[in-house]
């Protein structure tokens, strides 16, 4: 049974990655599980500088997902390399970087930063940020702003560069060929959506940003949309995401058009999730009789159906 | 130790009141690993509604008749659905229990003191740590306060251990009326300040806050386990987050399930 997947140049030994945001630096799992069980993780968002992010609250529980405005709160790309990527490496973690920054130089400076440091797998440009005003997201709000910062990124590394796109705007697909044109090597989607909570009895927002990103189970199905619709629009390999918390979850992501896919809020859940999700994969491929999980990849099957039991 | 996840049965569920309850859980493995003042990570229900977990102090550590860990317990009150649920539990039930995790209080030794100041729901770490103090042979006074008489609960079991009992009501039901501070910093001041005194503090936070600016006040030092909304108790979300200040004066915000829940009172930026 083969489960390797495939991000530009990059070989990930199964689909599952540690979604950028919701798995600190990697290195605070590193007790918990082996990272290097998982097909990669997608570290917390780096500027160049060190951001102490939003007060608390900063989350908020909501029906079946919850919100977040932390602010990209980070320790900087430099202390980064120097302080959590030698032990990412030694626990052989296959390390995707999270980069955001409030100017295309900035994006230029880390991704130029990262091709230079030992041990990072591939770049995850985050243009899309909902919490912050001044980073990321003016690029991930604009076709020629995703364009440029993709193409800038593009001409100073050869590592496999793939933008993070927010599904805050009306066609997703439409970002992901802007991406592509512009030489991502893939695109992750979808990150969290812009939304709000507010306490009825002291009419006070519930979130100090006043407005988060909703994720969780309840966006499962907008993102599984999205990801189906991407991949109709582009060749480059998906990273799908939103609301996965079972194996089924995971699958229907892959079978909509995924490649690959990133979890977040259900391994603040469930920490040892990783393991029930391969295994619930690889339990269905049996069943299924696929050897290849890339086989899978945009299988859905839309061909006409015989409705006509349904009208007789 | 890494955490363990366990499934753990709910071996009793003991109402104190209309809001708090008591519940036991067989975690031997946890109850084993578990220092005074870490916490728990706890889902009373499957599903997605409420979908994350909750944090809680960790009680007592519950033991069988060899005094061998065989549990744990939770001082629980009632603020939301997962406390509801945890309210409402039934023997037999399984809940997922995930520890221990964060940071213990620091126990003293003898000559010193240990001046425990709770606020309500805030007696959650206490217990543990009593029993660890009275092990020690550490002399020991809880400050304690609630809202009514009703609401101040254990008060057999510290004085069992031999802890001197200070205790405050808001409506002066029992005690003294007014709020835990007032005593705490009273006696405070009536000790000669080369005393050797450790302060542990839990409760709301403004009552965290009077603590710790008394013990300053008075030269001691201060720990206090501090309560945030927390999504993962690992260091993962990033949403549990303490303004505290390093070495330099320079505040930061730092995760307090990974430096905390004990934090020292002295680095926290309070408002």
């Amino acid at each position: 049974m083969d489960l390797s997947v495939r991000i530009g140049s990059l070989t990930l030994h199964n689909p599952l990655v540690a979604a950028s945001g919701c798995f600190g630096y990697g290195v605070e799992y590193a007790d918990v599980i082996d990272l290097a069980s998982l097909g990669a993780v997608a570290v917390k968002g780096l500027f160049l500088a060190e951001r102490e992010g939003h007060p608390a609250p900063r989350i908020v529980e909501t029906p079946a997902g919850m919100l977040n405005a932390i602010g990209l709160q980070g320790i900087g790309v430099r202390r980064f390399v120097a302080e959590k990527l030698p032990e990412l490496r030694a626990r052989r973690a296959t390390v995707i970087v999270n980069i955001c920054g409030s100017t295309l130089d900035e994006y230029v400076e880390l991704a130029r930063i990262l091709s230079d440091a030992d041990g990072v797998g591939a770049l995850e440009l985050n243009i899309s940020c909902p919490n912050i005003k001044e980073g990321g997201i003016q690029f991930g709000c604009s076709l020629n702003g995703t364009f440029d910062v993709v193409s800038a990124v593009r001409k100073v590394t050869t590592l496999p560069v793939m933008p993070k796109l927010t599904p805050n705007v009306t066609s997703v697909a439409s970002f992901a060929r802007a991406a592509e044109e512009a030489g991502a090597d893939a695109v992750s989607l979808v990150n969290t959506f812009l939304a709000m909570a507010i306490d009825v009895e002291t009419r006070r927002p519930k979130l100090s940003n006043i407005v988060g990103g909703l994720s969780g189970p309840a966006i499962r199905p907008i993102a599984v949309r999205m990801v189906y619709e991407c991949h109709q629009a582009v060749k480059i390999p998906i990273v799908g995401m939103g609301g996965i918390a079972d194996a089924r979850d995971a699958l229907e992501f892959m079978i909509a058009g995924a490649a690959a896919v990133q979890v977040g809020t259900a391994s603040f859940v469930d920490p040892f999730i990783w393991s029930k999700l391969l295994d619930g994969i690889r339990d269905y491929m049996q069943r299924h009789r696929i050897e290849r999980v890339a086989d899978l990849v945009g299988t859905v099957d839309t061909t006409e159906q015989d409705k006509e039991w349904i009208s007789s | 130790m890494p955490p363990l996840d366990l499934s753990a049965e709910v071996t009793s569920n003991t109402p104190l009141s209309a809001d708090y309850n008591v519940l036991a859980l067989a975690a031997p493995a946890i109850a084993a690993a578990v220092s005074p003042g870490q916490f728990v990570m706890l889902k009373p229900a499957g599903g997605y509604d409420p979908l994350l977990r909750r944090p809680f102090s960790v009680f007592e550590v519950l033991r069988d008749a060899r005094g061998a860990p065989k549990g744990i317990s939770i001082l629980n009150k009632r603020i939301g659905p997962t406390t509801d649920l945890v309210y409402a539990a039934r023997p037999g039930q399984r809940i997922a229990c995930l520890g221990p995790l964060g940071r213990p209080f620091t126990p003293i030794e003898p000559p010193g003191e240990a001046w425990l100041v709770a606020g309500g729901v805030g007696l959650a770490p206490f217990a543990s740590l009593a029993e660890t103090l009275g092990g020690r042979g550490v002399r020991t006074t809880l400050f304690y306060g609630a809202r009514r008489a009703a609401e101040l609960f254990y008060l057999d079991f510290f004085r069992h251990l031999g802890v001197e009992l200070a205790l405050t009501t808001e409506d002066g039901s029992a005690g003294e009326r007014g709020r835990v501070v007032e005593p705490f910093e009273r006696e405070l001041a009536a000790r000669p300040p080369t005393a050797p005194i450790m302060v542990y503090a839990c409760g709301p936070e403004r009552m965290l806050a009077a603590t710790a600016r008394a013990a300053a006040r008075s030269g001691r030092p201060c720990q206090v386990s501090v309560e945030r909304i927390m999504g993962c108790g690992l260091g993962g979300c990033y949403s549990c987050v303490v303004p505290m200040k390093d070495e330099h004066g320079a505040a930061h915000h730092v995760r307090s399930c990974l430096s905390g829940p004990v934090l020292p009172a002295d680095r926290i930026v309070w408002d």
